[in-house]
């Protein structure tokens, strides 16, 4: 029995941001974390590992240094990761990555019993697409947005948040859950976990190791495979400098309500 | 020095951790109340950290000295009293152990230390016996085969919380100064052990410090730790890795008055711009920053000879402990007066944190200490 | 013949994918309707809806009150709650059936669930939580006249791979808010969008349309079979929802409570009470634990427009401004007078809202006793 969890480095967007003078990001001189809700997904599966005994496996895309993420994931409690990496797989859009994941995930073995862990969505792109769609690539029944999980058997017991409230949905395994904040909190890495990381597994599967596989073809993958492409980026305007009001008694909050009014504002 | 990908890793584990669980709202309370937080002990103790140095058979984490080196500077970068929580287990609790236990002792004693779950001290000051620890009185007089031991030991850090201390006493009366002393692990809960009242400290108050009596405390022989009559040179080894724990907990704090500092100078204003567009302010900042750099250099550089077994690791460590202690101190004083007014009130930070840095150059050898080490490497 | 998303000539017109609740109608539905009649008629085509429940009928009508030309409805039992796996199958099939050329939904929870699912089936491109949608190449150069820096007149628009005049173009925001970009589907259909709730404007509800839209009842199949998860119960949260996205005004605070939280937070409170609005929050004050989540404004939490939006002691961290920055009005009190909510605020006042709070309190209660 094994959950893997789709994880992906992202720049920080809490912090600096820069943007190039053409309108695209400036990554080089960006921090780079793991997603957070990634995270959640993570505790969420070493949760149930230290429950039930669970394999846990990191799955990511990326670059050849998002192997430092994938060490630090198994400091914390993975056992084993693997770097989905190759040119061919770049600017690849939510429905080719999830084609690449879902091909990776069912080469590296996806069995009965087993469930797919995912966060809701990263805060680099913010689609929430690539979870849902590794789901319906392999064929699995989702669920997003989970809350709480229970596991009972083969059945799990998610309670799934929507705006105004949640529904509670059961799922039977082999599923794929998609995991919100709300979830967890996720742990640390280990001391003991620092130690070791560096020699557990991490495999490399490059464009030869998944060539054959039936979801690879080289009109659905990369950029060149991608069905939605970037037409034009830009950077949001600034709103126009306001009017700054002297001073902060009385008379200072008088006249902005007056100003207000005046405009029928208020 | 830069760190290799092992150690970086560390560095954020113990950064993350302490900047996320440390909060003002923990501080605060150890600092009122004196009192140990089991919780945060736990906690701790649960990601590995009393065990950070302890070897992975002895129940411990299988980091080096460099790993402890880290750990103790980020925790104190947040909170020393918190970073004396993680230290003890890896220096002077479980550091005699490691150099002059037997297998059993060790097996005995280290894997509950390195898992949180045993508390062990490290009784060596006394009234009467402070920089000159060969004027050690306590005494373990054999007694068939038994030891009995009776004594005072002050400004034990830890003592109210302990299971377990190490501590060092006369066992050849005939020998005079530090010769004829050895050294014992004694169970806190046997009779004839008490406890002294708290101490009221000037810093560090989150951690409680008193002095531990013993009247008449029999112990066994197999608390007998390293060979008889020969336990202040162990008790000196010891003193060696404690120091580069105190050293690295100096340049934590040191970051930690640049922190502030450097927040401080600029939000606040005064003649109409951040004062840190003064030179009078933004020199102190570059002082403080050159100054605790070098001392984590010496820090580093000294925990590398240590995990080198290099012979002149314990004179490095003496350097660091004294340099980075000073700058620390030195550190916190710029830090206050960059606060003016506001960094003598308790709302600012950087007043407990002049305060708490008056220990780093006191406990586990003086600065003065440090410099006779240092000068009589050169001069003997 | 076999479906084929890139045979682009074959698909024709706009679709909503019209989300109800319990039998009512989720509100960001009326949007949708609305924008996808403006894209409807920039191509010159019709608009349909297409909604899934149990007996549904009678919310079917309302949808053309908004813009709606016909109302694909799928009644059963089946389809009474929502699942991933029976609203995919029902939806891919009718799109394989009818094959609009574009598909909106809702960029909800249940949106977002479902719409990638079914992009997937079918082979086609989504854009996610879009927050602008073009087909005329002409309004979108106007949008970007206003909501860009770039150089309108001397840049390329023509492109070799697509015709710029009739594919749709689908805006949103990147990287936190940093970037925006616009996203297109050139080569497969329908192009489909998820779009976030509250920012599309809903147009003036037309009574004669509503009572002429035509309404279809499509065959379809589903079993029990096709469904491989099962809802267990429903639960509406028991507190009252903060209506943050429909409030036209909002009282938001910011870690600026900090030294004493609930002082804040009823300053808040009073001032919202008695604007007749609701009190947000930044990220930081839900990530204290300070307050609940559905009042978070910002990347992470609602995009908002109201009338009047009134941030104290918040500082104005871009993930905060992408979520508010087009509010009508802007008012910021920060002690600050650096905070880069200041930027955007049409009215700024520099001080401690402790004490500004309450008195902007007492000048609107005066201002509104002097009517």
């Amino acid at each position: 029995m094994k959950i893997i969890v789709t994880v992906k480095q992202v720049p920080d967007t809490s912090g600096k941001v820069a943007v190039n003078a053409d309108g695209t990001l400036d990554r080089a001189s960006m921090q780079t974390i793991i997603n957070p809700d990634d995270l959640n997904a993570v505790e969420a599966a070493l949760t149930l590992k230290d429950e039930y005994g669970y394999k846990v496996v990191a799955f990511t895309m990326g670059p050849a240094p998002a192997e430092g993420m994938l060490r630090e994931l198994m400091a914390m409690g993975v056992d084993e990761t693997v770097l989905v990496s190759a040119r061919q797989f770049g600017g690849s859009d939510t429905y080719a990555t999830s084609q690449i994941l879902a091909a990776a995930i069912d080469t590296y073995g996806f069995e009965e019993g087993d469930i797919i862990m995912a966060g809701r969505q990263a805060i680099d792109g913010d689609t929430a697409q690539v979870g849902p769609q590794i789901a319906e690539k392999l064929h699995l029944p989702q669920v997003t947005y989970a809350g709480e999980i229970k596991k009972d058997g083969n059945v799990l017991t998610v309670k799934r948040m929507l705006e105004d409230g949640y529904m509670t949905v059961k799922v039977k395994t082999p599923c794929m859950i998609t995991c919100i904040k709300e979830l967890n909190t996720p742990r640390y890495m280990t001391v003991a976990g620092t130690v070791k990381c560096w020699d557990m597994p991490l495999t490399v599967m490059d464009f030869d190791a998944l060539k054959d596989h039936e979801l690879i073809d080289a009109t659905t993958i990369g950029l060149k495979g991608s069905p939605t492409n970037i037409y034009k980026s830009f950077t949001p305007p600034q709103k126009g400098v306001g009017m700054m009001l002297e001073g902060c008694g009385k008379e200072t909050t008088d006249k902005l309500v007056g100003i207000l009014t005046d405009k029928h504002i208020i | 020095m830069i760190l290799d990908k092992k150690h970086a890793l560390q560095r954020k584990l113990f950064r993350e951790f302490a900047e996320n669980e440390f909060t003002k709202e923990l501080q605060d309370e150890l600092e009122a109340t004196g009192e140990f937080n089991w919780d945060i002990h736990n906690k701790m103790a649960k990601y590995g950290f009393m065990g950070t140095k302890i070897p992975a058979e002895y129940g411990g984490q299988g980091g080096d000295y460099l790993s402890y080196a880290i750990m103790d500077e980020e925790l104190a970068r947040q909170d020393l009293c918190l970073a004396i929580y993680a230290n003890t287990s890896n220096s002077l609790g479980g550091g005699p152990l490691m150099i002059a236990g037997s297998e059993e002792q060790k097996q005995q004693y280290l894997p509950p230390v390195a898992r949180g779950e045993k508390i062990l001290v490290f009784g060596l000051t006394e009234p009467g016996a402070g920089s000159d620890a060969g004027g050690t009185t306590t005494t373990a007089i054999p007694d068939g085969d038994d030891y009995i031991i009776n004594g005072r030991k002050c400004f034990i850090s830890g003592a109210p919380v302990a299971d377990w201390i190490i501590i060092f006493a006369k066992t050849d009366l005939t020998k005079k100064g530090s010769r004829g002393i050895s050294m014992f692990i004694v169970d806190m809960k046997l009779p004839g052990v008490s406890l002294g009242a708290h101490e009221k400290k000037m810093g560090i108050k989150g951690y409680p410090t008193c002095d531990v009596v013993f009247e008449d405390v029999r112990v066994g022989k197999e608390c007998l730790i390293g060979p008889l009559h020969k336990g202040f040179q162990y008790a000196m080894k010891t003193l060696d890795g404690g120091r580069l724990g105190v050293a690295a907990m100096a340049v934590g704090l040191g970051q930690a008055c640049i922190d502030e500092a450097v927040k401080y100078s600029k939000e606040r204003k005064q003649f109409g711009r951040p004062i840190a567009d003064f030179q009078g302010v933004s020199f102190m900042i570059a002082d403080m920053e050159a100054e605790i750099e070098a001392a984590r250099q010496l820090v580093y550089h000294a925990a590398v000879l240590k995990d080198a077994g290099d012979p002149e690791a314990g004179l490095a460590c003496s350097k660091a402990k004294y340099f980075a202690a000073e700058a620390a101190n030195r550190a916190a004083y710029k830090a206050v007066q960059i606060h003016g007014g506001y960094g003598y009130i308790q709302e600012y930070k950087v007043e407990r944190l002049y305060r708490d840095a008056r220990i780093l150059s006191i406990f586990e050898g003086t600065s003065q200490i440090q410099q006779v080490v240092i000068a009589n490497g050169l001069l003997k | 013949m076999s479906y084929n998303s890139a045979d682009i000539a074959a698909f024709k017109n706009v679709w909503v994918f019209c989300e109800q609740r319990q039998g009512k109608m989720m509100p960001t539905t009326f949007e949708l309707i609305s924008e996808g009649r403006k894209l409807a008629d920039e191509l010159g085509v019709e608009l349909c809806g297409i909604l899934l429940g149990d007996d549904v009928d009678g919310i079917a009508n309302e949808l053309g009150g908004y813009g709606a030309d016909k109302v694909y409805v799928y009644n059963s039992p089946l389809l009474k709650n929502y699942t991933t796996d029976g609203y995919t199958k029902v939806i891919a099939e009718a799109v394989e059936e009818f094959k609009p050329e574009i598909m909106l939904f809702g960029a909800s929870n249940i949106g977002r669930d479902l719409a990638p699912r079914c992009a997937a089936r079918l082979h086609t491109g989504l854009c996610a939580d879009c927050t602008h949608l073009d087909v005329d190449l002409e309004g979108y150069k106007e949008f970007l006249r206003s909501g860009s820096s770039l150089d309108i007149e001397n840049m390329k628009w023509e492109s070799p791979l697509f015709d710029v005049n009739t594919n749709l173009k689908m805006t949103r925001p990147a990287f936190g808010g940093h970037l925006m970009a616009t996203i297109v589907c050139p080569r497969f259909r329908p192009a489909m969008a998820t779009v976030r709730p509250g920012v599309m404007q809903k147009r003036p509800f037309d009574e004669a349309a509503a009572k002429a839209v035509e309404i279809l009842h499509p065959e379809f199949s589903l079993t029990e079979a096709d469904i491989e998860t099962e809802v267990v119960e429903i639960v509406k949260a028991a507190k009252k929802m903060v209506d943050l996205i429909g409030a036209d005004f909002i009282v938001s605070v910011g870690r600026g409570i900090a030294k004493d939280v609930e002082g804040g937070i009823k300053i808040a409170e009073e001032l919202a009470e008695e604007l007749g609005g609701v009190v947000g929050s930044s990220r930081a004050v839900v990530d204290a634990g300070w307050i609940s989540a559905d009042h978070q404004v910002g990347q992470t939490g609602k995009t908002v427009h109201p009338k009047v939006y009134i941030a104290l002691g918040i500082s104005g961290a871009i993930q905060h401004k992408a979520g508010m920055q087009d509010s009508e009005c802007i008012i910021a009190v920060n002690k600050n007078d650096a905070a880069p909510i200041f930027e955007i605020a049409d009215y700024g006042i520099v001080g401690d809202l402790f004490k500004v709070g309450p008195l902007l309190l007492d000048s609107i209660r005066a201002a509104k006793a002097g009517k």
